[in-house]
């Protein structure tokens, strides 16, 4: 039998027909919606009169525009509280189930869709945002859409999409001590830049992605459409296994144990080849973070800003026009600088094991005065495992509150935007220019050296609060 | 439901000799809360285009009174980042029906072909050719032509051919839109979906 890799097993699988000279029509086994891309797509399939083929398919939550305060209140911005409405009425019309503010199972699409037990390994998983990414840490074809494509899925429950080329990023050896999974990924990013992998449909692979737990995984799939990458996926294991046993939705029973015997077959064939490969050591990855205004942009904490020189001619352009806009020198170190806001959360950083980390850094200390801190938890049951440890508690003593979940400050699309010109160490996902609200200066990093910032006031490295 | 048709474009260029342009400057977030497709044109750039006060940005291209038209020419990897169409939309809604850049971000590729907005990849040099005729002579015309897959950089005539499926080619073109197309592949996907259950149980 052909070599083959994990990315062709599942892609293969569900490919519908291949257009002659065009893309594959490919079958989507989970769809998950938000307020902000799905109206027009509900109002095209109407403008068409066609239903909706498998409502049950979808999934819905509310999660870009809702406050992380006072969330039993009416939505006080008007247009915010509009398209969660829309959403509501669209999700009743048509059938489809709906986390929605105040639910239970309510927070970002990428969190709830896997703390739920909804993200399966070999599925095919759409979502119309880019980091839908996320859920191919489950040995998912997972990647973001357009609204017109949010359409195509309901209307028929497929997607038109060209097979994108395929590439293995391996990181061997161990991490060192204060070195997470955000810091795998922003370094790889900052290796093969903001388009590095355009095109390409990633697997991570190698001793370092194996010995990551399910949350940590999550966060490197997740980032993957920051290097330009359709998709991040990592094959399924009994780490993948042991935390999907027993989900809400995950299978039972005899169910169960055929799923994992299927789950079980989900790996690239020896023999298989990619059409790119790259290996990175852990032993060289410290704690990261950027000081530019596009993910690629990152450095090690204890490094330095690149001086102009060093930047290839074509780029120095675009390097100094970012550098202008976060007001940093080349060529200098960061360490040091002063920190006005932390923000803790996104679908990237907003897991359970992101607030434990952050709550073990700063227990016992307090954060600084000159520092306004946002502690989003990434869904109603993180929040409620916080308390249940007891994180809340370690949080307010150390003069931090854990806020009610939402994607917050990652887009400030509801009220938690960084004033212009502040500085915001941030455990989301993209540094663009005004991303955090018109003028913010967004420093991207770990939970750990977010919460090392929160409590020097500075950018400090976390090894030393370790 | 058609799409708008593409065929040969003729027109003077806004130059925007940025790279990374990502989909947060193209549209920032603050404006994705409306739920009907309509309008985004005039929130387009906003943050480039507009001072602090609201006030027009006069650096910025699209308030310069020499550049016009309806093609857009960028710096490489254009529409990195956010999935939203919303960019898309906004770029047409203005009134640009192409864009040229060297490298294109896969999302914003999709969303814009999915609404009569052509995505015209070109070399680094005929980038860097373009943008120099441009800026030397705002008023250069640029043709871009799907049916030959040429763009032609017309006072000079060089030209280089670009990429696109014959698929969507064909959309674009005949204004056909990919709902049509896959709702009228209805028996196939129920045949899909009956041997995946057996195959399967999914």
């Amino acid at each position: 039998m052909e070599a083959k890799t994990l990315f062709d097993k599942i892609w293969d699988r569900h490919v519908v027909e291949n257009i002659e000279g065009g893309p594959d029509i490919l079958y989507i086994d989970r769809h998950y919606i938000h307020e902000v891309t799905s109206p027009q797509a509900f109002t095209g399939l109407e403008n068409r009169k066609v239903p909706l083929l498998h409502p049950e398919k979808t999934v819905a939550t509310a999660d870009h525009n809702i406050p992380t305060k006072g969330q039993h209140l009416p939505i006080q911005e008007v247009l915010s509280r509009q398209q969660v409405k829309t959403l509501t009425e669209n999700c009743e019309k048509h059938g489809v189930d709906l986390y929605g503010l105040n639910h239970p199972y309510n927070g970002i699409v990428h969190v709830i869709g896997t703390e739920l037990g909804l993200s399966q390994p070999g599925m095919t998983i759409v979502c119309g945002d880019s980091h839908t990414s996320t859920h191919g840490a489950f040995g998912t074809i997972a990647f973001g859409i357009g609204t017109s494509e949010v359409e195509m899925v309901f209307a028929s429950q497929c997607v038109l999409q060209p097979k994108p080329r395929k590439m293995r990023i391996t990181i061997d050896g161990e991490l060192q001590k204060g070195v997470t999974s955000k810091d795998i990924i922003l370094y790889v990013i900052s290796q093969i830049s903001a388009s590095g992998a355009t095109g390409y449909f990633v697997e991570f692979a190698g001793e370092a992605i194996r010995n990551l737990s399910m949350e940590a995984r999550m966060t490197i799939c997740n980032m993957s459409i920051e290097m330009g990458a359709r998709g991040g996926m990592i094959a399924p294991d009994e780490v993948t296994f042991d935390y999907l046993r027993n989900r809400e939705f995950s299978p039972k029973g005899k169910d169960w144990e055929k799923a994992v015997e299927q789950w079980k077959q989900l790996k690239t064939d020896e023999e298989a080849v990619f059409d790119k490969e790259l290996t990175f050591s852990a032993n060289d990855i410290q704690p990261m973070i950027t000081y530019g205004t596009n993910p690629g942009m990152g450095i090690a904490v204890q490094g330095k800003i690149p001086a102009l020189n060093s930047v290839p001619k074509q780029n120095q352009a675009s390097f100094q026009k970012s550098l202008q806009y976060m007001n940093f020198k080349p060529d200098t170190s960061l360490v040091g600088h002063r920190v006005d806001y932390v923000f803790l959360g996104s679908c990237t950083n907003g897991r359970i094991e992101d607030l434990r980390a952050f709550a073990s850094l700063v227990k016992g200390k307090k954060k600084a005065s000159t520092v306004t801190a946002w502690i989003v938890p990434g869904s109603q049951q993180v929040a409620k495992q916080a308390k249940a440890e007891g994180l809340d508690q370690i949080l307010e003593e150390a003069g931090f509150e854990l806020r009610e979940p939402g994607c917050s400050a990652c887009l400030a699309m509801n009220d938690d935007k960084i004033p212009e010109g502040k500085y915001a160490v941030s455990t989301s996902n993209r540094n663009f220019e005004g991303r955090q609200g018109p003028g913010a200066r967004t420093l991207l990093a770990s939970p750990l050296t977010a919460a090392a910032a929160a409590i020097a006031g500075k950018i400090t490295n976390p090894v030393d609060f370790l | 439901m058609s799409l708008p048709k593409f065929n040969i474009l003729e027109s003077s260029c806004v130059p925007l000799p940025v790279e990374n342009v990502d989909t947060d400057q193209i549209i920032p977030a603050r404006f994705l809360k409306a739920t009907s497709r309509e309008g985004f044109g005039e929130n387009l750039f906003r943050d480039w285009r507009y001072n602090k006060d609201q006030s027009p940005n006069k650096e910025f291209v699209l308030n310069s009174p020499v550049y016009r038209g309806s093609i857009l020419v960028a710096g490489k990897n254009f529409g990195s980042g956010s999935s939203r169409e919303h960019a898309a939309w906004a770029l047409f809604d203005y009134g640009f029906r192409a864009v040229v850049s060297s490298f294109f971000a896969d999302i914003f590729k999709n969303n814009a072909l999915n609404n009569g907005l052509l995505p015209v990849q070109v070399s680094e040099a005929f980038l860097e050719k373009i943008l120099n005729a441009v800026q030397a002579d705002p008023d250069v015309q640029v043709r871009v032509d799907l049916p030959q897959q040429q763009i032609i950089l017309l006072p000079t005539n060089e030209w280089e051919s670009f990429e696109i499926s014959s698929y969507k080619k064909s959309c674009l073109l005949n204004g056909f839109d990919d709902i049509d197309f896959l709702l009228s592949k209805k028996e196939k996907i129920k045949a899909y979906e009956l041997k995946s259950e057996l195959l399967y149980g999914t």
